[in-house]
């Protein structure tokens, strides 16, 4: 038999995957065109830009830090993108590189700060948004479109992968994808990705094991950083725009993502696998929310609920885990 | 004779609270060197007018949030959902304005109890349901805005009442009533805290939850209290903002004001570890960052950059209160003998 404890990391991941399940099922009753491709592909392209942010995001939770500055640096490379190719007529994957660059560089510094001076991550990501979002509208103060070929044309139509006569694949969505499976063979088959588990189960521990603890966290933050930026290009492939005041509250919805997949807020203890679900179940919300002809307000409220109901179940697991760990140890 | 590891601790009431004042100090000086005008006050119909008034007036909101944040944060927790909890008060304060007959004190009450009510469901999560505080005020930070567009139907809501009008716009004593609400406030805490036991439960609570249990502290208790007022006072900024636009918008009611109130407690030396608070240095806090605020306008600096000194302000503060930093300095000043 198993080891109790083995099965109880696994339940959350499990009540997140019935809840996507339910909640799916549940549209495609009251629906008629729900099960269809269409609103399949929307769930997938829609929810691109989220899944992109809350895959950084599940790496910085994981190693039991937080970052706030998500939905800035968004906001910031999507200007930076649209200024760089539309007024100063760089190519368009040579600014995507330097976005993404310069993001992953901020994301660095914001772990170096962190990790060498011993700061709170979350006042450190907090700083780094209000940072980024200025510097965003110092870089150009309105919003604006992008009409170089290798948009309208590349993305929209060429790495569009066209699925019957009418519903496409957005490359945005194959970017999520993509990124997803190399977060999960990073978290879950790589050096990097155990020492990340191992900093967030408990850091002195790691330390006292001769874990490169500094390392980690610096690269931890990078990733986040560098998943942020790539949010913020993937925004740009999905409306064709960029804007400095894209995505505020981001990083909100980015967390709410990883906790409802499944992720401990302590770190430690999470899946990628459940961070995928996590946003294709906020994703459905808004879809449902949608189509019953809700208001928008009611996202906010369920996703809030729902936050609750996972942040409730990952108490009584770890309770129950808890208890565990002390018979196993007593009796 | 104090026990050596209080020997440190602070004792006289502004003591911790000279980094604060000598920043505050520098920007004052900085406008009076370079901005015209900055310091120019005068006396209008009896009111005072001038920067200086609209700083501590345009400030109070901080202000108070930054009171309630300082207790909560001395307990070693946050509340990030204090500006949702604003917009939810201010909300329940325009819809009862608009039913004829309502009474004003109640209404004022109604929009307080509910910001209280808010609180106390944060204090709840955090010690029944052993949440930690970030993640507990979450859920209200995302959950709270979307309650208060429920409450209004996605409606702005205009008002004309004069007697609600002049909680954020009145003026009593020549002073501005909202910087006279933010002193009282202060006056009420500092009294609490300083003159009951309050303050040390809440000061053992944040340094050592154990110990102070052990000692027969009622952490739970204390906990739940602190984000209860947090509540109280959000639901005070609440009303003092709806009332100075006289009108609410749900969207954007305290928007991000949370992180302005988080600010002024750390700029004013509360540490966010817990364990020790500073009321005035809040205060000082809130004052510092409406003034850097303040200062960018009259320099013209755009609404939207305004976060980038805002951000180079925190990450400076912080590093100065950081031991790490503190010894890498120490280190590196003997390392080059001048």
């Amino acid at each position: 038999m198993k080891p109790p404890r083995l099965n109880s990391q696994y339940i959350p991941l499990v009540a997140t995957g019935v809840v996507l399940a339910v909640l799916y099922v549940t549209g495609g009753c009251l629906f008629p065109n729900f099960f269809s491709l269409r609103v399949l592909v929307n769930l997938f392209g829609g929810n691109a830009v989220l899944g992109v942010a809350a895959i950084g995001a599940t790496f910085v939770i994981l190693s039991g830090g937080i970052d706030l500055s998500v939905g800035a640096v968004i906001g910031f490379t999507s200007i930076l993108i649209a200024t760089l190719v539309e007024e100063h007529h760089v190519a368009p994957l040579l600014a995507i590189s330097l976005a993404l660059l310069l993001g992953t560089g901020f994301g660095a510094g914001m772990g170096a700060l962190i990790q060498r001076f011993e700061l709170p991550p979350f006042l450190v990501t907090l700083a780094g948004m209000f940072l980024a979002r200025g510097l965003a509208f110092v870089v150009r103060p309105d919003n604006l479109g992008i009409h170089h070929p290798f948009y309208a044309e590349g993305i929209n139509h060429s790495l569009a992968l066209q699925l019957d006569s009418r519903v496409s694949w957005p490359f945005a969505a194959t970017c999520f994808v993509a990124l997803f499976l190399v977060a999960l063979v990073l978290a879950h088959y790589t050096r990097l990705g155990r020492n990340i588990y191992a900093l967030g189960g408990d850091e002195t521990s790691a330390r006292l094991m001769g874990l490169p603890v500094a390392r980690t966290k610096i690269a931890t933050y990078t990733i986040g950083g560098f998943c942020s930026a790539l949010a913020g290009v993937v925004y740009t492939f999905t409306t064709q725009n960029g804007d400095p005041a894209a995505c505020v509250g981001k990083e909100l919805e980015a967390i709410a993502a990883v906790v409802i997949g499944g992720t401990l807020l302590s770190g430690g203890v999470g899946f990628v696998a459940g961070t995928g679900m996590g946003v294709l179940i906020l994703g459905l919300i808004q879809t449902l929310i949608t189509y019953q002809n809700l208001n928008s307000w009611w996202t906010v409220i369920v996703v809030g609920l729902l936050l609750l109901l996972f942040i409730l179940l990952q108490n009584v697991v770890s309770a129950l885990s808890g208890r565990l760990d002390n018979t196993a140890r007593h009796g | 004779m104090r026990p050596e590891r209080f020997q440190n601790r602070p004792v006289r009431w502004w003591s911790g609270l000279e980094w604060p004042v000598a920043g505050l100090a520098l920007l004052l000086l900085f406008n009076l060197t370079f901005t015209p005008g900055f310091f120019h006050l005068e006396l209008r119909n009896g009111h005072l007018y001038g920067s200086l008034v609209d700083i501590i007036n345009r400030g109070s909101p901080v202000v108070i949030l930054g009171l309630g944040m300082t207790l909560v944060i001395a307990t070693g927790g946050v509340d990030l959902s204090v500006g949702a909890v604003m917009a939810i008060a201010g909300t329940v304060a325009a819809q009862l304005i608009l039913r004829p007959g309502f009474s004003f004190p109640a209404l004022i009450l109604a929009s307080l109890a509910v910001g209280t009510l808010a609180g106390c469901w944060n204090g709840f999560l955090v010690t029944w349901l052993r949440v930690q505080p970030l993640v507990a005020t979450l859920v209200l930070m995302v959950g709270g805005r979307g309650i208060a567009q429920l409450l209004t139907n996605g409606q702005q809501i205009y008002f004309e009442d004069a007697r609600l009008v002049f909680v954020g716009n009145g003026h009593l004593l020549g002073l501005p009533f909202p910087v006279l609400l933010s002193l009282a406030l202060l006056g009420l805490t500092a009294l609490l805290t300083r003159r009951t036991a309050l303050g040390l439960f809440i000061e053992s609570v944040g340094d050592n939850p154990r110990a102070s249990e052990f000692a027969g502290v009622s952490t739970r208790t204390v906990k739940f209290v602190v984000y209860a007022f947090s509540g109280f006072c959000a639901g005070l900024a609440g009303l003092i903002d709806t009332s100075n636009i006289k009108s609410v918008d749900a969207n954007k009611i305290g928007l991000t004001l949370e992180l302005d109130a988080i600010l002024a407690v750390v700029v004013g030396g509360t540490a966010l570890t817990g364990g020790r608070f500073s009321l005035l240095g809040t205060v000082v806090g809130a004052l510092f960052i409406r003034t850097l605020t303040t200062t960018m306008y009259a320099w013209n600096v755009k609404s939207d950059v305004a976060p980038v000194p805002k951000a180079l302000a925190i990450i400076a503060v912080c590093l100065l209160q950081s031991p790490a930093f503190r010894r890498r300095l120490a280190a590196f000043r003997r390392a080059s003998p001048s």
